[in-house]
């Protein structure tokens, strides 16, 4: 694919876990304090648009993918970051850099409560006002 | 002296398909600030999902919203076949064709529908009323094409559930050749009109620059100048076998916005006829079995822009996640630049979410501010507004 030399030269030794499913789909993983940087570069530098994050409950830890389009070659490309601490997840808000990650996030955050750090507006999107503080409806049960 | 006023919009009555509520913050008649408040349509969908056998989350997903009820099934089943190793080397010929005809029956049919209620919603009932007599073809259309008007089921992993009759392709050529002269009508009601013109030119304006920080999709980015579109970036389906193109506008108002769905839809019907013309015999379903460990992306240009799907897959029969991202998602967070800067009566076609009976449905008193007594009421405001009527009718005699 691509840009990605591109990815793999700008942050050198700093991505793991390349996987290319088809010569349309990249998944990469960085550390969750990379986040911020990584996501401005392919955002800002790359010109990638932005498509949407979605965050899975797993046995390690939350799992955030990032996902990025782009367009004018029809490429998929998805950041993986892991957020071990479950207890009291956090993570980088991406929407300082641009706002359209600002609703996605607030949908994780009162989803599986990952709690993004300098985000502008982090409150309830979807859920009732009076949905129980600490609930978070997608996060699995362990039994 | 600046007062900001809320007027609140929704969140019953509105005219898209999910209730929302805007809350326009206002100095005088301009917007300065909107929150937008959703959720009242959530149901939990991608939970339940997870509770699914993959069959079933094909029906589940369509309901998720019933204008463009084939995309998100279509979404669902493109980031299955994904695992699969994509659309395009394990679904059948035949079905990618069928595939194609539904979701863009589906784009003329939804696009319709959002031109009349805009029509609506701008006092244009003309407009409405044709457009929702010219749906109607089309709906039987998909009556015939997939057995429902509405919720198709046409879609699952693998390929189609029902075959396109042979007799069926030359009656639909003929509804669309019926349907294009309506279409004709349409682009001179709208692009002709002095009157449509002034009310949506310079309305509502997302720039480019404000539309890439938004990440809109769909109709939306491509009126502001962005030349986007899953259909020609990533081909489903058998978009890259049919000649069309993409319909990208400049301005960023309304106006472009209605102009670009006006014109996708001639697009649209272009594909249709190419595809009957060419759709080949043979099987419609791969009979796809065990879906493999792994995680899928299915990406869909649905009316209103890029419909997203992501399935993480465990090798069992039901999904470990499923995330769904519709493309209004993208687009109703635009609004925040939308509508602030404008006047409040252009808040409701850039919102195009608005009952125009909230402001005569509020009843008004004035008020000495010095005292907070009443010196009107409603009815003294009645009986002024006849004296001045019959002033004026004398003055126009005289």
């Amino acid at each position: 694919m691509e840009i990605s030399d591109k990815i793999k030269k700008r942050f050198n030794g700093r991505i793991f876990d390349w996987q290319e499913n088809s010569n349309r789909r990249a998944y990469f993983s960085v550390k969750k304090e990379d986040i911020f940087e990584v996501a401005g570069y392919m955002f800002k530098d790359l010109g990638l648009r932005f498509s949407t994050a979605s965050c899975t409950d797993l046995r390690e830890g939350l799992e955030i993918l990032y996902h990025f389009s782009n367009d004018p070659k029809g490429e998929f490309y998805s950041i993986r970051v892991m957020i071990e601490d479950k207890k009291n997840p956090q993570i980088d808000s991406l929407a300082p850099i641009f706002p359209g990650a600002e609703w996605i996030e607030r949908e994780i955050w009162e989803m599986l409560g990952v709690k993004f750090i300098n985000h502008p507006n982090l409150k309830r999107l979807l859920l009732a006002d009076d949905w129980p503080q600490g609930e978070y409806p997608l996060r699995k049960k362990e039994n | 002296m600046s007062h900001k006023i809320i007027v609140p919009i929704g969140p019953y009555h509105p005219l898209q398909e999910e209730p929302e509520f805007f809350q326009l913050y206002c100095e005088g008649e301009k917007v300065v600030d909107i929150d937008i408040i959703i959720g009242y349509n959530h149901r939990g969908i991608e939970q339940l999902s997870e509770g699914k056998h993959y069959d079933q989350v094909a029906f589940l997903v369509e309901r998720i919203c019933g204008i463009c009820s084939s995309s998100h099934p279509y979404a669902f089943v493109l980031a299955v076949e994904d695992l699969f190793g994509g659309e395009q080397k394990v679904v059948p010929e035949r079905a990618l064709y069928i595939r194609t005809i539904v979701d863009e029956l589906q784009r003329i049919h939804s696009h319709l529908l959002w031109l009349g209620l805009a029509g609506h919603f701008i006092g244009y009932n003309t407009v409405w009323m044709w457009a929702w007599k010219y749906r109607e073809p089309v709906l039987d259309m998909f009556e015939m094409t997939t057995g429902n008007r509405n919720s198709y089921a046409m879609f699952k992993i693998g390929g189609v559930r029902r075959d396109l009759k042979e007799e069926d392709g030359p009656i639909l050529k003929k509804m669309l050749d019926e349907f294009v002269p309506a279409l004709d009508l349409f682009r001179g009601a709208v692009m002709d009109d002095p009157v449509i013109q002034a009310r949506l030119k310079g309305v509502g304006i997302l720039t480019r620059q404000q539309a890439i920080d938004w990440c809109v999709v769909g109709p939306t980015a491509r009126a502001s100048g962005i030349n986007i579109d899953v259909r020609r970036d990533e081909p489903y389906g058998v978009y890259n076998r049919v000649d069309w193109n993409v319909v990208v506008e400049k301005e960023g108002d309304i106006f472009a916005k209605t102009v670009a769905r006006i014109l996708e839809m001639y697009e649209s019907v272009r594909i249709i006829r190419q595809c009957l013309d060419k759709i080949p015999k043979g099987e419609i379903d791969a009979q796809l079995r065990d879906v493999p460990v792994g995680e899928g992306i299915g990406r869909v240009e649905a009316p209103r822009g890029e419909c997203f799907h992501y399935i993480k897959s465990d090798g069992t029969n039901r999904p470990v996640r499923h995330k769904i991202r519709a493309p209004s998602f993208m687009n109703v967070a635009s609004n925040k630049v939308g509508a602030v800067g404008g006047s409040i009566s252009d808040a409701t076609i850039t919102l195009a979410a608005v009952d125009p009976c909230y402001c005569c449905t509020e009843r008004v008193a004035v008020i000495n501010k010095a005292d907070n007594q009443k010196v009107m009421n409603g009815w003294d405001l009645i009986k002024l507004s006849q004296e001045k009527t019959e002033r004026l009718k004398k003055e126009l005699k005289a």
